[in-house]
């Protein structure tokens, strides 16, 4: 085993080897400019990029003249979201997107508020899953587009996507999922999930970091979002800008991959995932948080009640993994996800962020479940907290001094 | 971010973890800090009858390595003092000792404040008046 493990498979996986070989020839041999139409150099770049756009459609489901390259997801969430609200103004100016949505949805979301729109932020329930009765409540006669995740960042919790399309499409709105912890990990079929606009990234499924897509419809509606970046024309004129050829191979080889492996890789995950789950859980006080029923294969995040994260994490170095609790921050402000799902401030610092990934093993996973249970022992037998409780004390009933 | 040594090693060997008994006149309990801000210290000093010095410190933390590595190092400098010593101790000199990055200067802070507040909380018990802190954290 190499020391630290890397649990950390939601922030970025590392590039399949496979991935590597694919992209090296598009560094030097075959550099061309994807848009020359003059000589050779082009034309091997442009055919390179037009088999990588159909490897990536096939695994969701789209044709390759729907697929948009961009910098990433975040780019494509920009690019959906304010696209949007740019070319369907006229409209109305409404959007609903959840308060537990990636920060590039939040903030673009910001964005268009600032640009004269509004937008509803739904709150989830305590498992994190969306209510579908709020979502049409708070659907207007302005309402032009609906954003919601699909499998999320912190938890892995998977909305119910397809009644959230059906609920989109009775009303004639656009529907945006932000599917970057998704796809590659789960089937994901736009047409079959009623998805006008889906962004998601090779990072996130053992690609290379830079590039990225936002799917774009272009049947039953036909779907257009405004430019973000000018330029060239590029992308049917959604995106300008020289395309990153090596960086869209490898891209195409992920989803390739991911569209051969995936179904037999998120069974060996979730079996990995529900052995070190169920092995945390027989920690004392210790909690799953989101929905453990409608979740993303890999994913496991849990609260130890009576550590902090950040000292907990001090006390897993050996493993990679996030914490809940963004302490660095002179904020100190716990996961605004957690905080959505309605947890304490305590527990929303006390979690880990667990994300397997392709190359994690079952030894790993061994060696992770000790590592983790000494850690969360050796934090509690120092902890005010725990004292407390096991004393019987009920710290709501503490006057603290808040600081 | 990377701890310093000091850090680290407070964090990994704690000194003086424990619990003394709060209800005896010789021990000063200080608890400060808040579960939902990630930091909660509980600082317990005994003072020698005969002497007036601080013959044992006891500490529990929940929280970053910092502030347990603050609190450690509080329990540690407070054994051996008087109490007009310990007083004086300064939330910048454990932001030395330990060379706690600028984000991590408020883990120091509650050291300090929890001394304070167990030293307080002793000389009450002793019928004495508590002494004010008028000093200002930046």
């Amino acid at each position: 085993m190499n020391f630290p493990i890397y649990l950390d498979n939601n922030a970025t996986t590392p590039m399949d080897p496979r991935v590597l070989d694919a992209m090296l020839p598009y560094f030097n041999e075959k550099f061309g400019n994807a848009a020359s139409r003059n000589h050779s150099f082009g034309w091997n770049a442009e055919e390179a990029v037009d088999y990588a756009r159909e490897q990536v459609g096939r695994l969701i489901g789209c044709t390759s003249k729907e697929i948009i390259f961009t910098s990433g997801a975040t780019e494509a969430n920009n690019l959906a979201i304010k696209g949007v609200y740019e070319m369907y103004g006229s409209q109305g100016n409404h959007m609903i997107t959840v308060t537990t949505e990636h920060k590039a949805t939040l903030d673009a979301c910001k964005k268009v508020e600032k640009m004269g729109g509004e937008v509803t932020y739904l709150s989830p329930n305590e498992d994190g899953l969306i209510n579908l009765s709020d979502l049409e409540a708070a659907i207007t006669d302005k309402t032009i587009l609906i954003t919601i995740m699909y499998g999320n960042n912190e938890i892995g919790v998977i909305q119910d996507i397809k009644a959230i399309s059906a609920i989109a499409k009775k009303n004639g709105i656009l529907f945006h999922t932000d599917a970057t912890q998704t796809v590659g990990k789960i089937p994901v079929d736009v047409i079959a999930d009623g998805i006008d606009l889906m962004s998601f990234t090779a990072h996130k499924m053992y690609g290379p970091k830079g590039v990225g897509a936002l799917y774009v419809r272009r049947k039953n509606p036909r779907v257009k979002v405004t430019s973000q970046m000018d330029g060239g024309g590029h992308e049917r004129g959604m995106r300008s800008g020289t395309l990153n050829v090596p960086g869209i191979v490898g891209f195409g080889k992920a989803c390739e991959i991911a569209q051969n492996e995936m179904a037999e890789e998120a069974i060996r995950l979730s079996v990995m995932r529900d052995r070190l789950e169920k092995e945390l859980l027989t920690i004392e006080e210790a909690y799953v948080n989101g929905n453990t029923q409608h979740r993303l294969p890999h994913v496991a995040n849990i609260s130890f009640k009576f550590v902090e994260g950040e000292g907990l994490m001090m006390g897993t170095k050996d493993i990679a993994v996030s914490s809940g609790s963004a302490c660095t921050s002179a904020s100190l402000e716990p996961s605004y996800v957690l905080k959505s799902l309605g947890l304490d401030d305590e527990l929303a610092h006390s979690s880990l962020r667990f994300g397997l990934g392709r190359f994690t093993t079952d030894e790993e996973i061994d060696f992770a479940i000790e590592h983790v249970k000494t850690a969360v022992n050796k934090l509690r037998d120092m902890s005010p907290l725990w004292e407390m409780f096991k004393d019987g004390i009920d710290l709501k009933t503490i006057e603290w001094a808040e600081h | 971010m990377a701890y310093s040594e000091k850090v680290i090693d407070h964090y990994q060997n704690p000194r003086n973890i424990g619990t003394l008994n709060k209800e005896s006149k010789m021990v000063g309990t200080g608890l400060v800090g808040a579960p939902e801000c990630g930091d909660v210290m509980r600082l317990q000093i005994e003072v020698d009858d005969a002497t007036g010095i601080i013959k044992d410190a006891k500490f529990k933390t929940f929280g970053c390595g910092s502030a347990i590595a603050s609190s450690s190092l509080a329990t540690e400098w407070l054994k051996g003092k008087t109490i007009e010593a310990a007083m004086e101790i300064d939330n910048m000199d454990i932001v030395e000792e330990l060379a706690l990055p600028p984000v991590k200067i408020h883990c120091s802070v509650l050291a300090e404040d929890a001394i304070k507040m167990a030293i307080n909380d002793y000389r009450v018990k002793q019928g004495l008046a508590p002494i004010e802190d008028n000093k200002k954290h930046y």
